[in-house]
Protein backbone atom coordinates (compact mmCIF):
# COMPACT_ATOMS: atom_id res chain seq x y z
CA UNK A 1 0.00 0.00 0.00
CA UNK A 2 2.80 2.39 0.90
CA UNK A 3 4.61 1.54 -2.31
CA UNK A 4 1.47 2.10 -4.36
CA UNK A 5 1.03 5.54 -2.76
CA UNK A 6 4.69 6.27 -3.47
CA UNK A 7 4.27 5.37 -7.15
CA UNK A 8 1.14 7.52 -7.49
CA UNK A 9 2.72 10.52 -5.76
CA UNK A 10 5.89 10.22 -7.87
CA UNK A 11 3.84 10.18 -11.08
CA UNK A 12 1.87 13.15 -9.75
CA UNK A 13 5.13 15.04 -9.21
CA UNK A 14 6.34 14.26 -12.70
CA UNK A 15 3.03 15.51 -14.12
CA UNK A 16 3.32 18.74 -12.10
CA UNK A 17 6.90 19.28 -13.26
CA UNK A 18 6.00 18.75 -16.92
CA UNK A 19 3.02 21.12 -16.54
CA UNK A 20 5.49 23.68 -15.17
CA UNK A 21 7.48 23.50 -18.41
CA UNK A 22 4.47 24.39 -20.55
CA UNK A 23 2.57 26.87 -18.37
CA UNK A 24 3.19 30.48 -19.43
CA UNK A 25 1.47 32.50 -16.70
CA UNK A 26 3.94 33.24 -13.89
CA UNK A 27 1.25 33.12 -11.18
CA UNK A 28 0.41 29.58 -12.32
CA UNK A 29 4.13 28.71 -12.26
CA UNK A 30 4.36 29.72 -8.59
CA UNK A 31 1.20 27.86 -7.59
CA UNK A 32 2.33 24.69 -9.41
CA UNK A 33 5.65 24.98 -7.62
CA UNK A 34 3.78 25.09 -4.29
CA UNK A 35 1.85 21.94 -5.25
CA UNK A 36 5.13 20.31 -6.25
CA UNK A 37 6.72 21.04 -2.85
CA UNK A 38 3.66 19.85 -0.95
CA UNK A 39 3.61 16.55 -2.89
CA UNK A 40 7.32 16.19 -2.17
CA UNK A 41 6.64 16.62 1.54
CA UNK A 42 4.05 13.82 1.39
CA UNK A 43 6.67 11.60 -0.22
CA UNK A 44 9.17 12.43 2.53
CA UNK A 45 6.54 11.47 5.10
CA UNK A 46 6.00 8.18 3.28
CA UNK A 47 9.73 7.45 3.33
CA UNK A 48 9.95 7.92 7.13
CA UNK A 49 11.54 11.37 6.96
CA UNK A 50 9.05 13.18 9.21
CA UNK A 51 11.29 16.13 10.09
CA UNK A 52 12.12 16.74 6.45
CA UNK A 53 8.42 16.53 5.55
CA UNK A 54 7.32 19.32 7.84
CA UNK A 55 10.31 21.49 6.97
CA UNK A 56 9.52 21.10 3.27
CA UNK A 57 5.82 21.87 3.88
CA UNK A 58 6.62 25.00 5.90
CA UNK A 59 9.72 26.31 4.13
CA UNK A 60 9.51 24.82 0.63
CA UNK A 61 5.78 25.08 0.03
CA UNK A 62 5.13 28.06 2.32
CA UNK A 63 8.00 30.53 2.29
CA UNK A 64 9.11 29.84 -1.30
CA UNK A 65 5.55 30.48 -2.54
CA UNK A 66 5.32 33.70 -0.53
CA UNK A 67 8.69 34.83 -1.91
CA UNK A 68 7.52 34.13 -5.45
CA UNK A 69 4.26 36.02 -4.93
CA UNK A 70 6.16 38.96 -3.39
CA UNK A 71 8.40 39.04 -6.48
CA UNK A 72 5.35 39.06 -8.75
CA UNK A 73 3.91 41.86 -6.61
CA UNK A 74 6.96 44.00 -7.41
CA UNK A 75 7.54 43.13 -11.07
CA UNK A 76 3.84 42.73 -11.94
CA UNK A 77 1.91 39.58 -12.92
CA UNK A 78 2.79 38.79 -16.48
CA UNK A 79 2.91 36.00 -19.02
CA UNK A 80 6.16 34.56 -20.18
CA UNK A 81 6.95 35.56 -23.75
CA UNK A 82 7.71 32.77 -26.24
CA UNK A 83 11.39 32.25 -26.90
CA UNK A 84 12.80 33.01 -30.31
CA UNK A 85 15.52 30.42 -30.02
CA UNK A 86 14.66 26.78 -30.59
CA UNK A 87 14.88 24.61 -27.48
CA UNK A 88 15.76 21.46 -29.45
CA UNK A 89 19.46 21.64 -28.53
CA UNK A 90 18.62 21.94 -24.83
CA UNK A 91 16.26 18.98 -25.12
CA UNK A 92 19.00 16.80 -26.64
CA UNK A 93 21.44 17.79 -23.86
CA UNK A 94 18.81 16.99 -21.20
CA UNK A 95 17.94 13.67 -22.85
CA UNK A 96 21.56 12.50 -23.03
CA UNK A 97 22.25 13.55 -19.43
CA UNK A 98 19.11 11.73 -18.31
CA UNK A 99 20.05 8.49 -20.08
CA UNK A 100 23.54 8.56 -18.56
CA UNK A 101 22.11 9.19 -15.07
CA UNK A 102 19.58 6.35 -15.40
CA UNK A 103 22.41 4.02 -16.39
CA UNK A 104 24.24 5.12 -13.25
CA UNK A 105 21.12 4.75 -11.06
CA UNK A 106 20.87 1.06 -11.94
CA UNK A 107 24.01 0.50 -9.87
CA UNK A 108 22.37 1.98 -6.76
CA UNK A 109 21.43 -0.40 -3.93
CA UNK A 110 17.79 -1.49 -4.08
CA UNK A 111 15.16 0.66 -2.36
CA UNK A 112 14.79 -0.33 1.30
CA UNK A 113 17.76 -2.70 1.26
CA UNK A 114 19.02 -3.01 4.88
CA UNK A 115 22.51 -4.00 3.70
CA UNK A 116 23.13 -0.88 1.62
CA UNK A 117 26.45 0.83 2.44
CA UNK A 118 24.66 3.94 3.74
CA UNK A 119 23.15 1.92 6.62
CA UNK A 120 26.49 0.39 7.63
CA UNK A 121 28.75 3.36 8.26
CA UNK A 122 27.99 5.97 10.93
CA UNK A 123 24.20 5.68 11.15
CA UNK A 124 24.07 2.60 13.47
CA UNK A 125 26.07 4.51 16.06
CA UNK A 126 23.61 7.41 15.95
CA UNK A 127 20.68 5.03 16.32
CA UNK A 128 22.18 2.94 19.13
CA UNK A 129 23.90 5.56 21.25
CA UNK A 130 22.25 8.94 20.70
CA UNK A 131 19.56 8.08 23.28
CA UNK A 132 22.20 7.83 26.03
CA UNK A 133 24.69 10.35 24.73
CA UNK A 134 22.34 13.21 23.86
CA UNK A 135 19.11 12.18 25.56
CA UNK A 136 16.65 13.33 22.90
CA UNK A 137 14.25 10.69 21.52
CA UNK A 138 14.32 12.17 18.03
CA UNK A 139 17.58 10.96 16.46
CA UNK A 140 17.44 13.60 13.72
CA UNK A 141 17.45 16.35 16.36
CA UNK A 142 20.39 14.71 18.15
CA UNK A 143 22.47 14.54 14.98
CA UNK A 144 21.48 18.03 13.79
CA UNK A 145 22.13 19.86 17.03
CA UNK A 146 24.83 17.77 18.66
CA UNK A 147 26.88 15.43 16.45
CA UNK A 148 26.74 17.77 13.47
CA UNK A 149 26.31 21.05 15.29
CA UNK A 150 29.00 22.80 13.26
CA UNK A 151 27.16 21.85 10.10
CA UNK A 152 24.07 23.62 11.41
CA UNK A 153 26.15 26.64 12.40
CA UNK A 154 27.47 26.79 8.84
CA UNK A 155 23.88 26.66 7.60
CA UNK A 156 22.99 29.64 9.80
CA UNK A 157 25.93 31.56 8.33
CA UNK A 158 24.81 30.76 4.78
CA UNK A 159 21.27 31.94 5.54
CA UNK A 160 22.65 35.10 7.16
CA UNK A 161 24.81 35.82 4.11
CA UNK A 162 21.83 35.29 1.80
CA UNK A 163 19.71 37.63 3.95
CA UNK A 164 22.45 40.30 3.77
CA UNK A 165 22.59 39.84 -0.02
CA UNK A 166 18.83 40.25 -0.37
CA UNK A 167 18.87 43.39 1.79
CA UNK A 168 21.74 44.91 -0.19
CA UNK A 169 20.01 44.15 -3.50
CA UNK A 170 16.54 45.31 -2.47
CA UNK A 171 17.69 48.37 -0.54
CA UNK A 172 18.92 50.08 -3.68
CA UNK A 173 15.83 49.92 -5.88
CA UNK A 174 15.38 53.72 -5.63
CA UNK A 175 17.50 55.44 -8.23
CA UNK A 176 19.35 58.64 -7.27
CA UNK A 177 17.72 60.41 -10.27
CA UNK A 178 14.32 60.12 -8.61
CA UNK A 179 15.37 62.62 -5.97
CA UNK A 180 16.69 65.87 -7.45
CA UNK A 181 18.75 68.02 -5.12
CA UNK A 182 16.11 70.74 -4.86
CA UNK A 183 13.71 68.31 -3.27
CA UNK A 184 16.09 67.61 -0.44
CA UNK A 185 16.31 71.28 0.50
CA UNK A 186 12.59 71.89 0.36
CA UNK A 187 11.26 68.75 1.98
CA UNK A 188 13.85 67.48 4.39
CA UNK A 189 15.40 69.38 7.23
CA UNK A 190 18.85 67.85 7.85
CA UNK A 191 18.73 68.78 11.52
CA UNK A 192 15.91 66.31 11.98
CA UNK A 193 18.35 63.54 11.17
CA UNK A 194 17.42 62.25 7.74
CA UNK A 195 20.03 59.80 6.57
CA UNK A 196 19.22 60.39 2.90
CA UNK A 197 20.61 63.90 3.00
CA UNK A 198 24.07 64.47 1.55
CA UNK A 199 25.41 67.99 2.28
CA UNK A 200 27.07 69.78 -0.58
CA UNK A 201 30.38 71.51 -0.15
CA UNK A 202 29.09 75.00 -0.89
CA UNK A 203 26.20 74.74 1.53
CA UNK A 204 27.63 76.29 4.71
CA UNK A 205 24.35 76.52 6.59
CA UNK A 206 23.97 72.78 6.62
CA UNK A 207 27.44 72.12 7.96
CA UNK A 208 27.04 74.39 10.93
CA UNK B 1 3.91 -5.55 -4.16
CA UNK B 2 7.30 -6.20 -2.68
CA UNK B 3 10.20 -3.83 -2.46
CA UNK B 4 12.14 -5.83 -5.08
CA UNK B 5 9.84 -4.91 -7.98
CA UNK B 6 10.25 -1.36 -6.93
CA UNK B 7 14.01 -1.32 -6.40
CA UNK B 8 14.97 1.49 -8.79
CA UNK B 9 11.65 3.19 -9.53
CA UNK B 10 12.27 6.13 -7.19
CA UNK B 11 15.68 6.79 -8.68
CA UNK B 12 14.28 6.82 -12.23
CA UNK B 13 11.51 9.21 -11.31
CA UNK B 14 13.98 11.45 -9.48
CA UNK B 15 16.11 11.59 -12.63
CA UNK B 16 13.08 12.46 -14.76
CA UNK B 17 12.23 15.30 -12.34
CA UNK B 18 15.83 16.47 -12.25
CA UNK B 19 16.02 16.62 -16.04
CA UNK B 20 12.72 18.54 -16.19
CA UNK B 21 14.14 21.16 -13.83
CA UNK B 22 17.39 21.22 -15.80
CA UNK B 23 15.46 21.76 -19.04
CA UNK B 24 13.55 24.71 -17.54
CA UNK B 25 16.82 26.28 -16.37
CA UNK B 26 18.66 26.01 -19.70
CA UNK B 27 15.85 26.32 -22.28
CA UNK B 28 13.36 28.84 -20.89
CA UNK B 29 14.09 32.55 -21.02
CA UNK B 30 11.90 33.90 -18.24
CA UNK B 31 13.99 34.45 -15.12
CA UNK B 32 11.25 33.81 -12.54
CA UNK B 33 10.60 30.50 -14.25
CA UNK B 34 14.30 29.69 -14.26
CA UNK B 35 14.43 30.19 -10.48
CA UNK B 36 11.48 27.84 -10.00
CA UNK B 37 13.06 25.34 -12.41
CA UNK B 38 16.11 25.36 -10.17
CA UNK B 39 13.73 24.68 -7.27
CA UNK B 40 12.47 21.52 -9.05
CA UNK B 41 16.06 20.42 -9.55
CA UNK B 42 16.75 20.93 -5.84
CA UNK B 43 13.67 19.05 -4.68
CA UNK B 44 14.57 16.12 -6.92
CA UNK B 45 18.03 15.92 -5.31
CA UNK B 46 16.36 15.97 -1.89
CA UNK B 47 14.09 13.11 -2.97
CA UNK B 48 17.13 11.18 -4.17
CA UNK B 49 18.78 11.47 -0.76
CA UNK B 50 15.62 10.62 1.15
CA UNK B 51 15.04 7.59 -1.14
CA UNK B 52 18.26 6.10 0.24
CA UNK B 53 17.20 6.30 3.87
CA UNK B 54 14.25 3.91 4.41
CA UNK B 55 14.78 0.29 5.47
CA UNK B 56 12.17 -2.33 4.69
CA UNK B 57 9.99 -2.58 7.81
CA UNK B 58 11.68 0.39 9.50
CA UNK B 59 10.03 3.28 11.34
CA UNK B 60 10.84 7.00 11.47
CA UNK B 61 14.01 7.58 13.53
CA UNK B 62 12.36 8.53 16.82
CA UNK B 63 13.45 6.31 19.70
CA UNK B 64 10.74 4.21 21.31
CA UNK B 65 10.79 0.93 23.22
CA UNK B 66 8.28 -0.68 20.88
CA UNK B 67 10.51 -0.37 17.78
CA UNK B 68 13.93 -1.69 16.96
CA UNK B 69 14.42 -1.01 13.27
CA UNK B 70 14.77 2.64 12.33
CA UNK B 71 15.31 4.32 8.98
CA UNK B 72 18.66 6.02 8.48
CA UNK B 73 18.56 9.48 10.11
CA UNK B 74 21.66 10.87 8.38
CA UNK B 75 20.12 11.80 4.98
CA UNK B 76 17.27 13.49 6.87
CA UNK B 77 19.71 15.76 8.69
CA UNK B 78 21.60 16.65 5.51
CA UNK B 79 18.41 17.47 3.61
CA UNK B 80 16.94 19.44 6.50
CA UNK B 81 19.94 21.75 6.18
CA UNK B 82 19.73 21.79 2.38
CA UNK B 83 16.05 22.81 2.28
CA UNK B 84 16.66 25.92 4.36
CA UNK B 85 19.79 26.84 2.40
CA UNK B 86 17.90 26.23 -0.86
CA UNK B 87 15.15 28.69 0.08
CA UNK B 88 17.78 31.26 1.13
CA UNK B 89 19.41 30.90 -2.28
CA UNK B 90 16.02 31.20 -3.95
CA UNK B 91 15.34 34.47 -2.09
CA UNK B 92 18.65 35.80 -3.36
CA UNK B 93 17.80 34.73 -6.92
CA UNK B 94 14.39 36.40 -6.82
CA UNK B 95 15.94 39.60 -5.40
CA UNK B 96 18.33 39.58 -8.38
CA UNK B 97 15.32 39.18 -10.71
CA UNK B 98 13.70 42.25 -9.13
CA UNK B 99 16.92 44.24 -9.64
CA UNK B 100 17.18 43.08 -13.27
CA UNK B 101 13.59 44.17 -13.85
CA UNK B 102 14.41 47.61 -12.38
CA UNK B 103 17.53 47.98 -14.52
CA UNK B 104 16.32 46.59 -17.88
CA UNK B 105 12.52 46.75 -17.66
CA UNK B 106 12.18 43.08 -18.63
CA UNK B 107 12.95 39.64 -17.20
CA UNK B 108 13.14 37.82 -20.54
CA UNK B 109 16.64 36.63 -21.31
CA UNK B 110 16.61 37.29 -25.08
CA UNK B 111 15.21 40.83 -24.62
CA UNK B 112 18.00 41.61 -22.17
CA UNK B 113 20.55 40.28 -24.67
CA UNK B 114 19.11 42.53 -27.37
CA UNK B 115 19.23 45.57 -25.05
CA UNK B 116 22.87 44.80 -24.26
CA UNK B 117 23.74 44.64 -27.96
CA UNK B 118 22.00 47.95 -28.69
CA UNK B 119 23.94 49.70 -25.99
CA UNK B 120 26.97 51.63 -27.26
Amino acid sequence: MILLTDVILMLFMVATAIALVFVRNLFAVIMLSGIFSLTASLLYLLMDAVDVAFTEAAVGAGIATVLGLATLGIIGVQDEKPQQRSSLGSFVVVLITGIVLIQAANDMPAFGDPDAPIHRHVAPRYIEQSGEEVGVPNIVTSVLASYRGFDTMGEVMVVFTAACGVLVLMGRTRKPDDYPEEDYREDIDPREGSSDFVPKDDDESVRS
Amino acid sequence: MSYAVFSSFNYWMVIVLMMTGFFIVIAQGNMVKKVFGLNIFQVSVFLFYISMSPIEGGTPPILDERFELYSNPLPHVLILTAIVVGVAGMALGLALVVRIKAAYGTIEEDEIERLEEEMP
